[in-house]
């Protein structure tokens, strides 16, 4: 019953959740998307130097508190970022 | 010990005054002391929603360049002992209202009342910054949709830079058949994307507009909103209340009204 739907168009609950994700990231911050793209990019290029990284599926992110539950209010840099190979093959 | 909420969104119209306005009749209605201040000035509106328009004599704006006593300007609620109203001023504008002063106000409230409710008004200039001034707690609504969601991701930030120390989370017009169609986004998703603390989530009741018609708080009632801000009320005192499961009733109402219509149609 549901499958014509689904194929038809994302569900707008994701594509709503999604955008405010990024949206409040660069609120948050006060920087762009594009510039977070660019950290982003910048991150992947020196890492990539030592080892083989999912450049595809890494994750960039500012959140408000720290990640770890430390009692500081400034907002961190969470980076996730899937490594392919720990051995760089040239 | 004397509590100073202030209810705030950002985004104008998902439901500031009409929380205000319930909260603070369910407080009263559990018995305790409750003042609501609109600080809304110019565009007043709390004192509709409790229906108290005709019995304004002074504002706001009268007490704090003292033009008359506090006491003067409160409005007693006869249908609760312990209500007052503090109505804001319709023909002044915000900067009317320093942050001194509003801290001086509530200050002097807080020893006659167990909790100071202050409604204040959409945006971040100088209303918000007199509403929050003397608050110690503050009440966030949102809505389920993107732009509220922004605007009180923006308000939680400001609220935390002036070292608020508890921030709660109210959800309204929560729709559950969206949600179950994926057209809404979940609770869930929302108290993740503000990562806050939730109080209460009221669903879309149409009871809430007929409610401000009648300028009643249905606060307790028996619809779903009035139950959902009960709830919020009893947290807001300290007890442990489970979530409504809406769905539940919902489906649960749509088979009574579903049978009420069919022997309504048997009938013409």
């Amino acid at each position: 019953m549901r499958l014509p739907k689904l194929f038809r168009r994302r569900a707008s609950r994701e594509v709503a959740r999604d955008r405010l994700k990024i949206l409040l990231i660069s609120d948050r911050v006060n920087c762009s998307p594009e510039m977070l793209d660019m950290i982003k990019q910048d991150i992947a290029k020196v890492i990539s130097r030592y080892m083989m990284i999912d450049t595809k599926n890494m994750e960039i992110q500012i959140s408000k508190s720290s990640v770890y539950g430390i009692g500081n209010k400034n907002p961190s840099l969470y980076a996730n970022i899937p490594i392919l190979d720990l051995h760089k093959s040239n | 010990m004397s509590e100073v909420i202030v209810v705030t969104s950002g985004k104008g119209g998902v439901g500031k005054t009409t929380t205000t306005a319930n909260v603070g009749t369910g407080l009263a209605a559990a018995g305790k002391k409750v003042v609501l201040i609109d600080t809304d000035i110019g565009l007043r509106n709390l004192d509709v929603v409790m229906g108290l328009e005709n019995r304004i004599v002074y504002n706001l704006v009268d007490v704090v360049e003292g033009s008359c006593r506090v006491k003067q300007a409160l409005i007693r609620d006869k249908r609760y002992p312990g209500l007052y109203l503090l109505p804001s001023a319709q023909t002044r504008d915000k900067t009317s209202v320093n942050e001194s002063q509003m801290r001086k106000l509530v200050e002097q409230l807080k020893e006659q009342f167990d909790y100071v409710l202050l409604d204040c008004p959409a945006g971040i200039e100088q209303g918000f910054k007199n509403a929050i001034a003397g608050a110690d707690r503050a009440l966030v609504v949102t809505t389920p949709e993107v732009s509220a969601i922004r605007d009180a991701d923006r308000i939680i930030g400001l609220l935390e830079a002036n070292s608020f120390s508890q921030i709660d989370l109210c959800i309204n017009r929560m729709r559950y058949d969206m949600v179950k169609r994926g057209d809404m986004m979940t609770v869930e998703d929302v108290v993740d994307i503000l990562s806050v603390n939730l109080i209460g989530v009221i669903p879309d009741d149409e009871n809430v507009v007929i409610s401000t018609n009648q300028g009643e708080p249905l606060v307790g009632n028996h619809t779903q909103a009035g139950r959902a801000y009960k709830n919020i009320c009893m947290r807001i005192l300290g007890q442990e209340v489970p979530y409504l499961d809406l769905d539940r009733s919902l489906s649960f109402w749509t088979k009574v009204t579903g049978i009420f219509h069919k022997s309504q149609e048997g009938r013409a």
